[in-house]
């Protein structure tokens, strides 16, 4: 599925809840879900700063397409992680680099999220895109 | 507990003091149990700031005129103030800075002339970075050696331990009053006692108890005690310095500049007395006029009453916490002021705070600028709950659902 279209679907999803409470509980259940990462890639290297919480970003390129393993020992932080990873995974390096991020804005989370978890999040996207911008050089 | 009611009949009148109790944060009103960051400002510091700009504002020290005079007189009333209720023996040992951190870098700065290579300085695994670093610098510009006074499983040092690293080597031991992580008050009487026995003077980093008990300076015998406004209902950006003459006549400036001068030439400057020699430049005079309203303030309420107070809410809250299931609270010193540090089963301090912090319940999270203290319990971090005289056990009531409901969802 192409970026965009994963974005409204998860949108559509939070539109659901009528309460933060909701999509807070929401949120947490989608990060019991994210698939551990293997020790080996929970690596200095590869924590992103910028967050109370730790956060594991790692990328590998198979046939074209980058796949994103995350991990995080909040479970907030890795709910917001489980969505990146939805929308991001799996989708070529041109496509990432170009993607519009503001659907988590548009999710309403935004301002239930502390300044130093929104600030985590930019990081989060960011390297996301350094991954891509990376990749998409390899080739 | 025994507490004066009459202070507790006096809580809401209190609150009214303080217009940003009333805050609605997301729809719910704001509990702010984050005063060991930074404590709430009532009207009359408020007031003071603005009277400041409206009716006083001009340069302290240095004009003939009316308002100059004036402006000088309102803060020089400030330094008495503190020099009173701190029971320094005069007012040049009471010095204005930005800060705690930056009281402790003026005094770790003075003491590179005092220091050699493999001299030695003790510090606490209790201290807040403040209270780190800056000695981290003397050593290495210094050359000198740090060692450390470890802490047992209840956040309490050991002094034992601390006995043994002291010698003839010791120039200088730091160590907070109060941890601001965990909340223990520390037998700083004994550490003093047993430095001064060894020829080393003292840094006591006061920020975290001079908003709870009183300090007498001078019947601790301690060499430097520091402190910040901003804990004791003052304004952002005043630290209130006691240093001994004898020690503040001895250290070096820590800055340069107009004020700190006696004359200058190209040649060479000599320096003001105390306590201009440590007050470089224009100081944040409206602060430090602010900060004395706000100390004024602290006392009329009374710090024996406060602390009557707060221990009953310490009491309440300890005790409430632990009903709850999988809660393990960090710092259990006999000797505490109402600081509480806790986790809650396997969840992230981070995630707990989110969640509450949604319900407007103002807590701290994190490492608290201790990471020694959360290493020493492997852990990434607690969340911290603090209380001030206005807060009330409605507000602990409602923080124990909120946490109660946070757990549920996150476990
Ligand atoms: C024990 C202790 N020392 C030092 C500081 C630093 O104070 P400031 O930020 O006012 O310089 C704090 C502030 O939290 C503290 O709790």
């Amino acid at each position: 599925m192409k970026i965009s279209n994963i974005q409204n679907e998860i949108v559509e999803e939070f539109d659901i809840f009528d309460t933060w409470m909701d999509k807070y509980e929401y949120l947490i259940e989608l990060g019991k879900s994210v698939p551990k990462i293997s020790d080996q890639n929970k690596s200095e290297d590869n924590i992103i700063k910028g967050c109370q919480s730790k956060v594991w970003l790692h990328a590998e390129k198979e046939d074209g397409l980058i796949k994103f393993y995350a991990d995080s020992d909040a479970i907030i932080t890795k709910g917001i992680i489980s969505l990146l990873i939805r929308t991001f995974s799996n989708q070529n390096p041109t496509d990432i680099i170009n993607a519009n991020t503001d659907f988590i804005d548009k999710i309403g989370l935004r301002q239930h999220l502390s300044a130093n978890r929104a600030n985590g999040l930019n990081n989060m996207i960011k390297k996301i895109k350094y991954y891509a911008i990376a990749f998409s050089k390899l080739n | 507990m025994i507490f004066n009611m009459n202070v507790l009949k006096n809580i809401e009148l209190i609150r009214k003091d303080f217009p940003i109790l009333s805050t609605k944060v997301n729809g719910n009103q704001l509990i702010y149990l984050d005063n060991a960051a930074t404590s709430q400002t009532p009207n009359c510091v408020i007031e003071s700031i603005s009277d400041y700009y409206k009716n006083l504002n001009s340069n302290i020290h240095r004009g003939v005129h009316k308002l100059s005079q004036l402006a000088t007189e309102k803060y020089e009333e400030s330094r008495k103030k503190f020099k009173k209720h701190f029971n320094a023996r005069s007012t040049s040992e009471i010095i204005f800075t930005p800060g705690t951190t930056h009281s402790i870098n003026l005094i770790s700065n003075g003491f590179i002339k005092f220091l050699k290579k493999d001299d030695e300085i003790i510090v606490s695994q209790l201290e807040h970075h403040s209270n780190i670093v800056p000695w981290q610098m003397l050593c290495e510009k210094t050359g000198a050696i740090m060692k450390v006074i470890p802490m047992n499983e209840k956040g309490e040092l050991d002094l034992n331990v601390f006995a043994t690293l002291l010698n003839d080597k010791t120039k200088v031991v730091f160590v907070n009053h109060v941890s601001n992580a965990l909340g223990t008050v520390n037998p700083i009487d004994i550490i003093i006692e047993k430095s001064h026995n060894a020829g080393a003077a003292v840094l006591i980093d006061g920020a975290q108890a001079a908003p709870h008990f009183e300090i007498d300076v001078k019947k601790l015998n301690v060499d430097f005690y520091v402190c910040s406004a901003h804990k004791l209902c003052g304004p952002t950006g005043v630290g209130i310095l006691y240093g001994k003459k004898e020690w503040l006549e001895k250290l070096p400036p820590y800055q340069g500049g107009g004020e700190m001068i006696d004359q200058v030439s190209f040649e060479k400057s000599t320096y003001a007395d105390l306590p201009n020699k440590f007050e470089a430049g224009t100081p944040n005079i409206s602060g430090v006029i602010a900060s004395g309203i706000g100390l004024d303030y602290i006392n009329k309420i009374g710090l024996t009453n406060i602390k009557e107070y707060e221990d009953y809410l310490l009491d309440y809250a300890t005790s409430k916490l632990k009903e709850i299931d999988g809660i393990k609270i960090y710092g259990e010193s006999k000797t505490k002021v109402s600081v509480i540090s806790f986790n809650i089963g396997e969840i992230h301090p981070y995630d707990i705070g989110s969640v509450i912090d949604n319900l407007g319940i103002a807590v701290r999270t994190g490492h608290h600028c201790a990471q020694p203290i959360m290493d020493y319990f492997d852990i990434p971090g607690t969340i911290r709950i603090s209380f001030s005289f206005y807060n009330t056990i409605e507000e602990i009531n409602i923080l124990i659902d909120a946490l109660k409901k946070a757990s549920k969802m996150l476990s």
